[in-house]
């Protein structure tokens, strides 16, 4: 196709990189376009497209810049402790791609 | 500086075993299951196939002139097409794309630079948060363009080439042609330009030197983009001396599967019939989340469709490119379930549905049957009946003399 979908896995980035009692914001050259699973993003910078595969996970990346860490972002969702590791590694990939940057 | 589709796909949590659900992973996952595994990917590949109310990206050919005659390309290109688009009309484009929010585009041809208007339509569309890729032969990428293109953040640029060396690469695409491409990448490497991405799509003839050529790419601080030969433009003759064989498609999958660096463009799909499925979303994504613009405006479900079959309207129609993507019957149709047809009987067809719609199409098979490069060979029985099958080509812009170049004999042996 037009784009060349080549995954991340766990080889590709260090998730210890990430670290969920920091605080993260979307980085400012990435832009979020809507869908039905959840939203494309693109990074303009890098030029990578990403899939954010949850509504609930584009609402919290859009809010993460407002609270102290990302676990006190799950917990103002009122994210499902059981979903916490799989946003918390979604988030690490977004971050290992520079879609997310710690501030 | 890598153009990839990365679903934030992650192993599910191994401190719990849970399953990942916040990426729309069924629940019945295993844990510990493989990053990359199909029922993982599923979720989205279903959704996409229905296609979204904006492609993810499109590629768009600025014009058929083209200064080489390449006797596999896909458009037939090589003469300017009187109806072009005007620069006040591809800026109209550029402003729909931004409205729809299609963040990058891929720009081909022919060779987009000759237009005159090349660089103004680059500009125009990053500054309208439309970025932007280009296929090029490299002719024009000198000591200066390269510079330019380096201090952009905003513009990639992909160099083609058909072989690591000039023997294999010429005779594809014209003698001097892989010097050429060489220079282009020297000028972009000593301007800095990491990560350009250096575009071959894979023949009988070089599919043997993809060590070369990935070790080309990193002598230049590129990245390799591997490429499915479609039979289509010219192609659709070249392709029966040109395709891979059973035996190095079977090599090129072990090969890839060790590289999920190495693009693809999510083109070796029915690969994926051979195990373990390659990296990307192993769907045909024609009209459901790619499409193409032609250079005189008409949109077509992928680049290698050009072809009435395959036009879903133009966006000189009312109502512009949106409307041809939202509501055309076309591409209403190619995001309905297709059926597995005569594949339905293979195990196989979750994995590699069924091949590429433009290589059947081509060749003459009908649309639900199996890819002529089916790798468990259900494909090539078929090739020889159905070739008195095979639409007209009705798209050709090839020049009709050309000059110096070894697609003469091809040319030659058409008509």
């Amino acid at each position: 196709m037009g784009f060349d979908a080549a995954e991340f896995d766990a080889a590709e980035f260090d998730a210890a990189e990430f670290d969920a009692n920091r605080r993260y914001r979307l980085h400012e050259r990435v832009a979020l376009r809507p869908e039905p699973f959840g939203a494309l993003a693109y990074h303009y910078d890098n030029r990578r497209l990403n899939f954010l595969r949850a509504p609930e996970l584009v609402t919290l990346v859009e809010s993460l810049g407002e609270h102290r860490s990302v676990r006190e972002a799950f917990d103002s969702a009122g994210l499902d402790q059981s979903r916490w590791p799989s946003f918390e590694k979604a988030l690490a990939s977004l971050a290992a791609s520079d879609f997310l940057v710690a501030i | 500086m890598t153009d990839t589709a990365v679903a934030p796909t992650t192993p599910p949590d191994t401190a719990t075993g849970s399953a990942a659900t916040a990426l729309g992973v069924p629940t019945t996952a295993k844990p510990h299951s493989l990053v990359l595994s199909p029922v993982k990917r599923s979720g989205l590949a279903e959704q996409l196939k229905a296609g979204l109310d904006a492609p993810i990206c499109l590629t768009w050919e600025l014009t058929y002139a083209c200064n080489l005659q390449c006797i596999h390309c896909l458009s037939s290109s090589g003469r300017r097409d009187p109806r072009e688009l005007t620069t006040t009309e591809a800026e109209a484009v550029i402003d729909e794309l931004q409205r729809m929010q299609v963040f990058y585009i891929n720009i081909g041809g022919g060779e987009p630079t000759i237009r005159s208007d090349f660089w103004h339509l680059i500009d125009y569309a990053t500054d309208h948060g439309v970025g932007v890729k280009f296929s090029t032969n490299g002719s024009r990428i000198d000591a200066s363009v390269a510079r330019r293109l380096a201090a952009s953040d905003y513009v990639d640029v992909q160099i083609s080439i058909d072989g690591a060396d000039a023997a294999t690469n010429d005779a594809v695409r014209g003698e001097g042609s892989l010097e050429v491409a060489q220079q282009a990448m020297k000028h972009l490497h000593n301007a800095g330009f990491k990560g350009f991405k250096i575009s071959v799509v894979m023949t009988r003839h070089n599919i043997a030197q993809v060590d070369e050529l990935e070790a080309m790419a990193a002598r230049f601080d590129a990245e390799l983009r591997l490429t499915r030969f479609r039979p289509s433009g010219r192609g659709a003759d070249s392709w029966y001396q040109l395709h891979p064989t059973e035996a190095q498609q079977r090599l090129l999958y072990r090969w890839l599967l060790d590289r999920p660096e190495v693009l693809t463009g999510d083109s070796f799909f029915h690969l994926s019939a051979l195990g373990e499925p390659l990296p990307g979303l192993n769907l045909c994504g024609a009209g459901r989340v790619v499409c193409l613009i032609d250079p005189i405006g008409d949109v077509y479900a992928c680049p290698f469709v050009l072809h009435d079959e395959f036009r879903a309207g133009s966006v000189r129609d009312h109502g512009g490119f949106q409307r041809v993507w939202q509501h055309s019957e076309l591409f209403a149709e190619l995001r309905e379930p297709q059926s597995a047809g005569a594949c339905a009987s293979c195990g196989h067809f979750d994995a590699c549905q069924g091949g590429c719609m433009a290589a059947k199409f081509f060749t003459g098979i009908p649309l639900d049957g199996p890819d002529p490069e089916c790798v468990l060979g259900h494909g090539e029985p078929l090739v020889d009946a159905a070739r008195s099958a095979r639409p007209s080509l009705a798209l050709d812009h090839s020049r009709p003399s050309p000059v110096k170049l070894l697609a003469r004999n091809h040319r030659a042996a058409r008509t």
